[in-house]
């Protein structure tokens, strides 16, 4: 039996997808279909951002497929003019890895929104996560469903009023980063609508990640839930509600970044008054480390409902993909065993013969 | 010197053979091993695995027996039989439960060893069924089995739990004895199997031998048995089960098609070897997925199928449930993908490891709008092979999802199969799409003319970029569309795609003998063998019937309204309650009797045979 080769995994999220000839344009990423959201709604700034983004990763649009389920966020593929399918509620995580697993020459982007991937799709992402499929998963939360016309969504604050709660939901939220950390996803970021250039640098980030990249992308659904991510964009605001999360930074916000993020006696994070405790004390984040933990708590810091609430990559590390392993037990399989004899797998076993 | 006696020998035409035990007793493997000698001498056979869902229920009761059929003979034997003549019981709990199993008269096994007083009560025996004469009208053999096993291997190296543990093989060897099976074959397979501890081997090869020493030189058997090679077409044989021929068909089908085999699959008896047997060919390029649940599992085939490649999903009755949304959306998406329903006994949990029929109409009406789905049955266990290969083609050539259907009884039970030749299978071969030399913009709806099928345009290809999905789509553009007329358009469209695909199936034979039957007998997937068994009794006893088979039930051969009028009665039996003949009585307004057992069982073909003789004088 001859030695397997064992071929180098791929490290980058586009090798082996082939790349254009010529750069491309936004205007080539773009289909001819009418664009059919709510006036106003956050979804255009990130179809905006995204139609911009997707000629500079240099691949061609034959080479890219959205895959999308059910509701606002998951009409996106038909704006785009690569290949795409817009499938079922829930389901675009699982028909998405059939892809990737058998074209490592496409890059593979999922579209859904918190109901569609955290409620009847959850178990789905939970899955395409802790697999490390190289997917590229964008969840355009807007806290609401929209599609539905307005009932409360898994990732409703607690007290929602809407029509299916009109004396307001009693259940807790999902806080997706958490979730995705809590899956061992190997990239997990967070964004917003309203600022292009953050939403474009998580996305280039996520498009070069090997693997599962879980991109969480606030957006506002300005008919169902207005207003829903504003204390994290008013100008008043925002300096103490939004900590930015940079590589080989201290975690530090508010005005003149007086405040900070350090682990506590207790293990846990708290936020301190940079000039009660020294900078040098504060959290250094590191999306980088080995485990999840602290990239955890930095998620428990705050959502929107209160804390503060991080914005930018919580962790992007380095993990072999489910798809590049699946395939390279087919390499493996057919170095040690040739290509596969019809003939012989039918005549294999106990065989007689009758007759001459 | 032990003077070795002389048994006269029997010729017998066929014979069914049980053995039956604990679930951890090894009565399967004896099974396997018997058929293998079995085939290797040339009797036709067929079998029927018959065991609990319980891996081990508590040892010595009634849930935790486990059975093997196997019926074999000097001529076509197309049943694994309605009666045992022999039957091996391991202890108390096997007889009890398989006694109703054999016809009177029959030869009996039996391990006293474990007959004890404890095993007996545990059972609900007061009596030992050995000594209170209630198996007076059987020929009872009470043999010591585990203690001759532990004692003709007591040279080997190894504990006793291992020793008692050869017991079936020892059981084995005294069967090949009785029935003039040759060993070989089991002796080779053992030294295989337990490879990497050749004690175990050698203990188990011991116990095989001791098995067979005690038959030829013990009185016990007064008589010893032979059934002649049966007629059968020159050519290579092996055995094989139905999941394995299923699998090899969907592996042959993509090597004919030059597709990537993806399965997309969930964990699911009786399904589960099929997704265990192509695990084990990636050198074919074959890739097995093992899905979070069954709805992953059919996504990722759909995903797989829109990329290009071969997308198969394997499951049983609860997993078609929960796959049918994503059936609907390949449906409307208009992709390959052949969905693969292994059948149990239902509703809900049912009997998992038990036969039935029942998923006939979930296959054909169960998804939501109009939703029309090509359906193939197989009805052999070799026969799965072809019929997956023949659901490929349809799959492939009319872009469609295809349920793919098979049974508990075909996915265990094994047959003698005469193995294709490669190059005797049809080509699959698919063209994708390619952008048009004009440069007109590319239409993801258009469609062929003959097969109304629409293009397979595959991400990767330059100018064929579109989306899709399970919107309505405008008819040709594919563009979302909500226009009336465009709606009843597409929904007339999808179905007569699927009804087109008569043109390309063989006409409904029918078996008339005599050509002037009144009763036509028609029956689909794996009652083939009981139907045709029973039929075959019919005639040997003068009676006139003809017989029919159907293959594909949707859309159903373009002659089987002619074949159902043709005839004054009827008879449709089923391992449901009438779901064919609810078709057929719909669809072509013909009375159909229809007849029905719901056993988890394979018919008995005696059962049949009442059956058709009560149509006939009545």
């Amino acid at each position: 039996m001859t030695e397997p080769v064992l071929l180098p995994m791929p490290r980058h999220g586009l090798d082996l997808v082939p790349l254009a000839d010529a750069p491309a344009t936004k205007k080539e990423f773009t289909s001819d279909q009418e664009v059919r959201w709510c006036p106003g709604c956050g979804d255009y700034a990130i179809l905006a951002a995204i139609q911009s983004f997707m000629p500079t990763l240099g691949i061609r649009r034959e080479n890219m497929v959205v895959v999308s389920g059910i509701g606002c966020a998951a009409r996106l593929p038909y704006y785009l003019d690569t290949y795409g399918m817009h499938s079922i509620h829930g389901r675009a995580p699982a028909i998405a890895t059939g892809i990737a697993i058998t074209r490592p020459d496409l890059s593979v982007w999922v579209v859904g929104g918190d109901g569609d991937l955290l409620s009847i799709g959850g178990n789905h992402l939970l899955h395409a996560l802790r697999r490390n499929v190289n997917l590229k998963i964008l969840l355009f939360n807007n806290r609401i469903y929209g599609l539905t016309k307005g009932q409360y969504s898994p990732t409703s604050e607690v007290g929602k009023q809407t029509k299916s709660t009109p004396m307001g939901s009693v259940d807790r939220p999902l806080n997706p980063v958490s979730i995705a950390l809590g899956a061992e996803a190997t990239f997990v970021a967070r964004t917003i609508d309203s600022d292009r250039k953050h939403l474009t640098a998580v996305l280039q980030a996520a498009a070069e990640h090997r693997g599962t990249a879980f991109v969480e992308i606030f957006q506002n659904c300005d008919i169902y839930n207005d207003g829903a991510f504003d204390v994290l964009k008013d100008a008043e605001s925002r300096e103490q509600s939004v900590v930015w999360l940079e590589a080989g930074e201290p975690v530090r916000f508010g005005a003149e970044a007086s405040k900070g993020v350090r682990v506590s006696s207790r293990g846990s994070l708290e936020v301190v008054d940079v000039a009660d405790v020294g900078a040098d004390s504060l959290l250094v984040h590191d999306p980088q480390a080995d485990g999840p933990e602290l990239a955890f708590a930095l998620s428990r810091l705050g959502n929107v409902d209160g804390g503060v609430t991080p914005l930018g990559i919580f962790r992007s590390i380095d993990r072999p993909a489910y798809d590049d392993g699946a395939r390279d037990q087919v390499a493996q399989a057919r170095s040690a065993k040739g290509n596969g004899d019809l003939q012989a797998l039918l005549n294999s076993g106990d065989t007689w013969r009758i007759g001459g | 010197m032990t003077e070795i006696v002389t048994t006269p020998v029997e010729r017998v035409e066929n014979v069914v053979i049980r053995f039956a035990g604990d679930s951890g007793d090894g009565m399967q493997l004896a099974g396997d091993r018997f058929t293998s000698e079995t085939a290797e001498l040339g009797n036709d056979l067929s079998t029927l695995p018959d065991f609990p869902a319980e891996i081990r229920a508590p040892a010595g009761t009634l849930p935790g027996v486990s059975a093997f059929q196997l019926h074999f003979g000097d001529h076509e034997v197309l049943t694994p039989g309605d009666h045992a003549d022999v039957l091996v019981a391991m202890n108390p709990a096997a007889l009890k439960s398989n006694l109703h199993q054999l016809r009177r008269g029959a030869t009996i096994i039996v391990n006293a060893d474990d007959f004890t007083a404890r095993n007996l009560r545990k059972v609900g025996y007061a009596e030992n069924p050995l000594d209170d004469g209630s198996l007076s009208s059987y020929d009872v053999h009470a043999l010591p089995l585990t203690s001759l096993t532990v004692k003709a291997v007591e040279d080997s190296d190894i504990g006793r739990k291992d020793a008692e543990r050869a017991k079936n093989m020892f059981a084995l060897g005294m069967l090949s004895w009785l029935y003039s099976r040759p060993t070989q074959s089991t002796i080779d397979y053992l030294e295989r199997a337990f490879a990497k501890r050749p004690e175990l081997a050698a203990a188990n090869v011991a116990a095989l031998r001791a098995g067979w020493n005690f038959g030829e030189t013990t009185e016990s058997f007064v008589v010893r048995y032979e059934v002649r090679p049966a007629e059968m077409p020159d050519g290579l044989y092996r055995t094989i089960r139905g999941n394995t021929a299923l699998s090899y068909g969907l592996i042959a089908a993509a090597k004919l098609s030059g597709l990537q085999l993806f399965l997309g699959s969930y964990p699911i008896t009786p399904a589960s070897d099929v997704l265990h047997e192509l695990a084990r060919h990636k050198q074919f390029g074959v890739i097995t997925f093992q899905a979070e649940d069954e709805i992953a599992g059919v996504g990722a085939a759909l995903g797989a199928a829109f990329g290009g490649s071969l997308g198969i999903t394997t499951t049983s009755g609860p997993g078609v449930d929960l796959k049918a949304e994503t059936v609907g959306l390949a449906v409307a998406l208009e992709l390959p993908l052949v969905v693969c329903d292994v059948q149990r006994a239902g509703p809900s949990t049912g009997m998992p490891t038990k036969t039935e029929q029942t998923d006939l109409l979930l296959a054909m009406f169960g998804r939501h709008g109009e939703a029309p789905v090509p359906i193939i049955a197989a009805q052999s266990p070799a026969d799965c092979f072809h019929a997956a290969i023949e659901a490929v083609r349809i799959a492939t050539t009319y872009r469609t999802p295809v349920y793919l259907l098979s049974d508990a009884y075909l996915a265990n039970g094994s047959e003698p199969w005469l193995i294709p030749s490669v190059d005797d299978l049809p080509d699959l071969s698919v063209e994708f799409a390619t952008p048009s030399a004009d440069g007109t913009a590319f239409q993801p709806y258009s469609r062929d003319p003959d097969t109304l099928a629409r293009p397979w345009a595959i991400p990767g290809t330059a100018g064929l970029e579109h989306r899709i999905g399970g919107i309505e789509k405008a008819n040709g553009s594919g563009d979302i569309s909500y226009d009336p007329a465009n709606h009843d358009t597409m929904v007339r469209l999808r179905q007569a795609k699927i009804d087109g695909i008569a043109a390309s199936i063989p006409p409904l034979e029918v078996d008339d003998p005599t050509g002037d039957a009144d009763l036509l007998v028609l029956g689909w997937g794996s009652t083939y063998g009981p139907i045709a068994a029973a039929v075959r009794a019919a005639r040997m006893s003068g009676r006139k019937v003809a017989r029919a088979h159907l293959r594909h039930l949707n859309p159903l051969p373009s002659n089987t309204g002619d074949v159902l009028h043709s005839y004054q009665q009827v008879l449709v039996p089923e391992l449901n309650l009438g779901q064919l003949a609810l078709l057929l009585r719909g669809k072509f307004l013909v009375d159909i009797a229809s007849y029905s057992q719901l056993r988890g069982l394979p018919f008995r073909s005696a059962d049949l045979l009442e059956a058709i003789e009560g149509m006939i004088t009545t």
